[in-house]
């Protein structure tokens, strides 16, 4: 009796709610009151005090530290390493999506798992076993280093690191979109008379061109923030093989807060720029929203 | 109808009919470069962590475990992951819940913020918390005078491993409930059950593998984190020192095979996350085809 009571009452308040184009559902200001205080106390308060910090500066300090040599030098590697490492992270990933949504081969359910380790394994982890690989007594190092090519503590080293870190978002990204890629599109070109290679570059690539630039986008943001798989394996030689972040590092041991914080304000405008092209581009396309961890179940959610 | 389309494309898929499928050199070719690739970036450092790590014996190998410093910083790194991580589920939930079943201004500036965690590099993730706690600043100061250290002491470990693995549960579960929508919801309630009743039986069954599978994300971040954290700790060896702190330590004293012997701790954890992960995703992906049967038979 009681229970058909309330039962009815709810589905009133309901119907009233309905009506009045009120939400129904319990909780709102307790999860969003939850939720705004959370953020304000763990990142808008945190992060304010880069602004606080920077304001508290002289503009003409401001201008010498972000401009020093040795801060230009980090710049380029850091910018420049992580442009290669999301091109090639491109090129293979794309590849990788490819091979793992057409083909069948024997571990294929393995190798697609084992894609997604970057994402897992610590990069302080990623950064000794990097080193032990590439440095002059590994298994791939040894050989290149008789060659010539020194890779561990070098700019090579940093690249690599970039390139382990990134690898995953490209293939997540681009994986999903293509296993909704329909078939009969490449039919229909095919019928139309495409070869396989005009079909490829008229009708494939332009299909998985969004999804494709956000990986690009989330590996490079991630290489040019990446610290700890980097610092193992660069040798950390100031002007050489010294990236953003470790100079970051560098200048708040030294207890330079000031100096670390104006960096730090130029890479999160990096940062952001990129976020912000990203967005708009996927506004702009329509593209389902891959934004930074969607990336990390969008093909879960796809397939379900 | 719909199994039967799917058949219909997964025979065009297989039987590859001419001008869909590529040439068996390209095949073959992609294939093995693919794997080459693969072997050479992300299945080789794997091998020599293990390699290395065994290289002096079974036996130095436990000794390296069994190191008090290796044994404080795994407590470290655990007392790290059992506030952040419980801390984080509950604000994952309370975000996602109350973004895709409420409207409310500022929506996509919250999303937003969710985001920072990931498009800030680590070192600025720890850098903030040390000009928040740090001894220079208001806050910083007034706690040091009270006798309460932040910054290179457990409590910024703390923080900093909370800030920077906060966003993986949402992140999860946001595209999950937003798929799912509120209709189960609403009839539960239409049907007399109370807002516990609701979340215990309707909301937390049906999102349990996205919460699963963002718990262990999040797991596995606070547990691997060394940028941020590495900021703040203040490197206090036996004490302020988590796992991936302690190898980096290890590792610099040029105690190679102990370093890496502490890293496959770390690797294991990694192969767990993965395992779980692909449970997980299967488990979400037979729930979601179950629903649309469900769904279908109930439509004839």
């Amino acid at each position: 009796m009681n229970m058909e009571r309330t039962a009815q009452m709810t589905a009133a308040k309901i119907t009233v709610c309905q009506r009045t184009h009120r939400n129904p559902l319990p909780g709102f200001k307790l999860s969003l009151g939850y939720c705004l205080a959370y953020l304000g106390l763990l990142v808008l308060i945190p992060l304010s005090t880069i602004v606080f910090e920077t304001a508290a500066m002289e503009w003409r300090d401001f201008i010498a530290v972000v401009t020093a040599p040795r801060a230009v030098a980090a710049y380029g590697l850091s910018f420049l390493g992580a442009l290669l490492a999301a091109t090639i992270n491109c090129i293979f990933g794309l590849m990788l999506a490819w091979v793992l949504v057409r083909y069948n081969f024997f571990a294929k359910k393995l190798i697609d798992a084992i894609i997604d380790l970057p994402f897992a394994v610590p990069t302080a982890v990623a950064g000794i076993a990097l080193t032990a690989v590439w440095g002059p007594n590994g298994p791939l190092g040894e050989p290149l280093g008789r060659a010539g090519i020194l890779v561990a503590y070098a700019r090579l080293g940093v690249l690599v690191a970039m390139v382990f870190v990134g690898l995953p978002f490209v293939v997540r990204t681009v994986q999903p979109v293509l296993e909704g890629l329909s078939v009969d599109v490449e039919e229909a070109a095919a019928t139309l008379g495409a070869g396989r290679v005009r079909t490829f570059f008229k009708v494939i690539l332009p299909h998985l061109a969004p999804a494709l630039f956000t990986g690009f986008a989330l590996s490079f943001a991630r290489a040019l923030g990446e610290y700890g798989s980097i610092v193992f394996i660069s040798g950390n030689m100031p002007h050489r093989t010294e990236i953003v972040p470790l100079l970051i590092m560098t200048k708040l041991e030294q207890f330079d807060y000031r100096g670390a914080t104006a960096l730090a304000l130029v890479m999160l405008l990096a940062s952001f720029t990129v976020l912000f092209i990203v967005n708009s581009v996927q506004w702009k396309t329509k593209h389902r929203s891959v934004s930074f961890a969607n990336v990390l179940r969008v093909r879960s959610f796809l397939k379900g | 109808m719909k199994p039967a389309m799917d058949m219909t494309a997964r025979a065009i898929r297989t039987n590859s009919s001419k001008g869909v499928s590529d040439p068996l050199w390209l095949r073959w070719g992609l294939i093995f470069t693919s794997l080459c690739f693969i072997f050479m970036v992300l299945i080789l450092p794997l091998v020599v962590v293990f390699q290395t790590a065994f290289r002096d014996g079974v036996p130095n190998y436990l000794n390296a475990l069994m190191d008090p410093d290796t044994v404080s910083a795994i407590k470290v790194t655990l007392l790290a992951v059992v506030i952040a991580v419980p801390l984080n589920i509950v604000f994952g939930f309370a975000a996602a819940w109350s973004i895709t079943r409420f409207d409310f201004p500022f929506k996509r500036f919250v999303l937003s913020l969710i985001d920072v965690p990931f498009a800030v590099s680590p070192v600025i993730s720890g850098m903030i918390f040390v000009l928040l706690f740090g001894a220079n600043s208001v806050i910083g100061g007034w706690l040091l005078e009270n006798g309460i250290k932040v910054i290179f002491a457990l409590p910024g470990i703390v923080i900093a491993t909370t800030f920077v693995t906060f966003p993986f549960v949402a992140r999860e579960l946001i595209p999950v409930m937003q798929s799912q929508g509120a209709d189960m919801e609403l009839a539960a309630l239409t049907l007399g059950a109370s807002p516990w009743q609701m979340l215990r039986m309707v909301t937390l069954p049906n999102i349990k593998w996205g919460l699963l599978y963002g718990t262990i994300l999040c797991t596995a971040r606070a547990v691997g984190e060394f940028g941020a954290v590495s900021v703040v700790s203040g490197h206090i060896r036996g004490e302020t020192n988590t796992l991936p702190l302690h190898v980096e330590v290890v590792y610099n004293e040029y105690h190679f095979s102990a370093a890496f012997a502490v890293a496959t701790l770390l690797v294991a954890m990694a192969f767990i996350t993965l395992g779980i992960k692909s449970v997980a995703e299967f488990m979400e992906k037979s729930r979601a085809s179950e629903n649309r049967k469900r769904t279908l038979e109930a439509a004839q």
